[in-house]
């Protein structure tokens, strides 16, 4: 069910009714029955995945949790028999017990996402290294469907079982609340990576009808169609041209092409959270936001503390440092630190890390050498910004350039240039597409193509461009007051007539404008791939 | 408190209001171009007092003239067609006849019978646009959707047309609140004429049976008019193409007899009719000009009259005076298009 469909529109607007008509006691089942019925609508085997993965994962919290507890207690009742070496030995061995049912659920669901996403990946690369070592015969590949959501809900249920572990939240006793934690349907195709310890506190409250809530919640979400219908499903077909045939579209057009892409992700990416966000807020539950206006970012390490920041702080905190603490890594810091210098030595252990979390983010966007490159290239760059911190550093002792409007504009331009550059990696179809088009960029000389009329041949009409030119302002102007507070506040605070002809202005733009129906194929957000 | 109901009333309106007109607005007019879309909605203006129902596609709409059969037999015809009007949307379209009159006879050309689904979503709304709001027509919508349309497009047409707004004319702006008639009672009329040279004959099918939805809708029309107690008549008009098939028209001779209905292929009657398809078709042997339908018309007036008992009812005053109007204003548009193509009448 697209969020763009009536259908999911009628569903949300249903759903909406009977969850302030009803008992507030129905409202969890709601939610919880509600959220099953959107996940059967993609197909009713691949709930049993998500219902793998809640049972697995409730089940193995319980036991952590049941573990820590005994613990406690254990430690409690005999605090004065024993000694801190015994209560220690007990603390470890009980956390050794505690990690083999996180090593054995982890391996399972990991396992279970490795399977459906990656198995035809590794039979491809394995297909290409029997073919290079001569090797005739091929593998067969497997027919898996992705389920919708996994690696967004086996993520979230990952990172409660590690909370749960680590004892920064309690374990969920309750089944079915644990099921609605993992399969909240907003949040269910793209995202954001919801917490247990953020998402809990809002999700299981019984929530009243507060109007402004409601009608905040649907604002967000009328914002968040205009983004992807007006601008990223307009931008679509350009883009979809020009990836579609890369031997035609070359040198400029792929310049054109890596912006329009950068662009259509953004309002398509962020368009779909502001729907998810939205709908939450109209039934009361509070989901973190996702994006922080990345593009205004000055340099990628910034960037990527903005963009996607759901996904950025789950392998930060699952993954980089577990990694980068783990005793084989202070092993490897000992040895580097020993045999190559203090310096290089404690760069080299968060370096490697760093390529791992890289690789994984990679990865984890999709089953493909483009985005696995896309995801070393992001590393690369920002490994080498962190070489020539020193550098810039002099530079900026040098010039007095820094906080300078002029140089913080150049700063946004150099960042956002270079994020179009890496973004274009995981939207053509192989990487020697993309390499051929980032190449042609430097080869084809055609620039003439950008005002010879050209660009009206890619499927969008001169009021197209018309309308996506306003558009893109509109984003502008949204994210530049947004800096300052909320939009929805601001315009809370006018009189009614105005936020009357705001709200119904951006509702028939979205309705006149909206690239949707016959003669538009439904797209499903981009995200809703990963 | 009354301050906030007023405000949230008046906002409502505003919404209601604005919406309406722009859906008006944007929804295509049919005045210019393809006017076909434009024919299923011109019935309801009707006095429906109808002797005989044509239903169809073009045809019907364009190769019958019901103003001939007033002039010749005074027979109160009406032709309810569109544009490759499938044949469930021709059932549903005289379902929806039915509501308002009851005919004495309904002629219905069976070339629909090719098509068991919808083929265009674009012929889908020029067939079920026009039709008034009724069970009829939802039914008639459910049947005709293609993949990928949606009820609730039809329901409300600015999300089908909600791009329009960029390629508006100033017709959709004049016709805002009312529609400029473009048939006569039904008939789409053309003087002009192109010879039928070099038509193509028809490329050897798979298989030739017709669909069972196509038949299903069908045996619906025969079980209808023998509810309603309405002589239903199967022609093929004299179409040259699309090709029509030896081995359809057994099909449809097979039923006709099986079913005791009356079937006429003009296909097999170029003498009687006397069409002669050099200067009785507009586009090459496709559709009947005007010269084509006006004889057809007689000779078909002429078998209605010996073999179903309709009767002439020219001495009706009041059918006399709404038909005196309608002959003028066909003539008019004769006059009109003899002119505009740059043709001798004689006259």
């Amino acid at each position: 069910m697209l969020f763009t469909s009536y259908a999911f529109l009628g569903f949300a607007a249903g759903l909406l009714l009977l969850y302030y008509l009803l008992p507030r006691r129905c409202q969890q089942p709601l939610l919880l029955g509600a959220s099953c019925l959107f996940y059967l609508a993609a197909g009713p085997k691949y709930i049993l995945y998500i219902l793998f993965t809640a049972l697995t994962v409730w089940f193995t919290g319980v036991r952590m949790g049941r573990n820590t507890q005994k613990a406690a207690a254990y430690l409690k009742e005999h605090k004065e028999e024993l000694g801190k070496e015994e209560k220690k030995a007990y603390r470890e061995g009980q956390k050794r017990v505690r990690r083999r049912w996180l090593a054995g659920c982890l391996v399972l669901n990991i396992g279970v996402l490795a399977v459906v996403k990656y198995t035809n990946f590794f039979l491809a690369n394995l297909n290409g290294l029997l073919t290079a070592a001569g090797r005739t015969g091929q593998l067969s590949f497997f027919a898996l469907a992705l389920p919708m959501g996994i690696s967004f809900y086996t993520f979230q249920a990952v990172g409660y079982l590690v909370d749960v572990y680590r004892g920064t939240v309690e374990a969920e006793e309750g089944p079915f609340r644990f099921l609605l934690f993992v399969s909240f349907f907003p949040q269910l195709i793209q995202g954001p990576i919801s917490r247990f310890g953020d998402l809990s506190q809002t999700l299981y409250a019984p929530h009243a009808f507060d109007g402004r809530q409601v009608s905040f919640g649907l604002q967000r979400m009328l914002w968040g169609y205009f983004k992807k219908l007006v601008v990223a499903d307009r931008l679509l077909a350009a883009v979809m041209t020009i990836v579609g045939d890369v031997g035609a579209y070359q040198g400029a057009y792929a310049v054109v092409g890596m912006l329009f892409y950068t662009v259509q992700l953004y309002a398509d990416f962020t368009g779909g959270i502001d729907v998810t966000i939205g709908l939450a807020q109209a039934l009361g539950i509070t989901v973190k936001e996702n994006f922080e206006r990345p593009y205004f970012s000055k340099s990628l390490k910034e960037y990527w503390r903005r963009w996607h920041i759901s996904m950025c702080s789950w392998f930060r905190d699952y993954l980089f440092y577990p990694l980068s603490t783990s005793k084989a890594m202070q092993r490897f810091t000992k040895f580097t630190r020993k045999n190559l210098g203090d310096k290089v030595g404690r760069r080299l252990p968060v370096y490697v890390s760093s390529f791992v979390v890289w690789f994984s983010t990679g990865l984890w966007h999709g089953a493909s050498w483009n985005f696995i490159v896309w995801g070393l290239l992001n590393y690369a760059v920002l490994m080498a910004s962190e070489e020539l911190e020193p550098l810039y550093a002099k530079f900026h002792a040098r010039f007095s350039v820094e906080g300078r409007l002029w140089y913080r504009l150049l700063q946004v331009g150099r960042t956002f240039a270079l994020v179009c550059v890496l973004n274009i990696f995981d939207c053509y179809a192989t990487l020697g597409e993309t390499v051929q088009a980032i190449g042609s960029v430097f080869t084809v000389h055609n620039w003439g193509v950008l005002w010879d009329g050209s660009l009206l041949k890619l499927g969008l009409a001169g009021l197209d461009y018309g309308i996506l030119t306003g558009g893109c302002f509109l984003m502008l102007g949204v994210s530049l007051i947004q800096r300052s507070g909320s939009v929805r506040e601001r315009i809370g605070r006018r009189p009614y007539w105005v936020r009357f002809i705001l709200w119904y202005g951006l509702f028939l733009a979205v309705l006149l404008m909206g690239a949707y129906g016959v003669g538009y194929d439904a797209s499903q957000f981009i995200y809703n791939r990963f | 408190m009354k301050k906030g109901y007023i405000r949230t009333v008046a906002s409502a309106l505003v919404v209601v209001g604005t919406l309406a007109l722009l859906q008006r607005l944007l929804v295509p007019k049919y005045v210019d171009g393809i006017v076909e879309g434009a024919f299923v909605a011109e019935y309801y203006k009707e006095v429906k007092d109808h002797d005989l129902l044509f239903v169809g596609d073009c045809e019907v709409y364009e190769n019958f003239s019901p103003a001939v059969l007033w002039q010749d037999f005074g027979i109160n015809s009406y032709i309810r067609g569109s544009a490759e009007q499938y044949i469930f949307q021709s059932y549903y379209l005289l379902e929806d006849a039915f509501r308002y009159e009851r005919p004495d006879v309904v002629v219905f050309n069976i070339q629909s019978l090719q098509f068991a689904e919808a083929q265009s979503e674009a012929y889908n709304r020029m067939s079920l646009e026009g039709m008034k709001w009724s069970p009829t027509k939802v039914k008639a919508i459910f049947a005709s959707m293609k993949e990928g349309e949606h009820f609730l497009d039809y329901l409300f047409p600015i999300l089908r047309y909600h791009t329009r707004w960029s390629q508006l004319e100033p017709t959709d702006v004049e016709y805002l609140f009312h529609a400029k008639p473009v048939s006569f009672n039904g008939y789409y009329m053309r003087v002009d004429a192109k010879p039928a040279e070099n038509v193509p004959t028809g490329k050897p099918l798979a298989d030739y049976s017709f669909g069972d939805n196509a038949w299903k809708y069908l045996d619906k029309m025969v079980e209808l008019c023998e509810k309603e107690k309405v002589q239903l008549v199967l022609i093929k008009a004299p179409s040259l193409y699309p090709y029509w098939y030896p081995q359809w028209e057994e099909q449809v001779e097979r039923y006709a007899r099986e079913k005791g209905l009356p079937y006429l292929n003009f296909l097999e009657l170029q003498e009687e009719t006397g069409i002669d398809y050099r200067t009785d078709t507009y586009d090459g042997g496709l559709h009947m000009n005007l010269s084509g339908a006006e004889k057809l018309s007689r000779w078909l007036g002429e078998w209605l009259v010996e073999h179903t008992g309709l009767t002439d009812r020219r001495g009706e005053e009041d059918l006399s005076a709404r038909w005196e109007e309608k002959l003028s204003a066909y003539e008019a548009e004769k006059r009109r298009q003899y002119e505009f193509y740059g043709i001798e009448t004689g006259n």
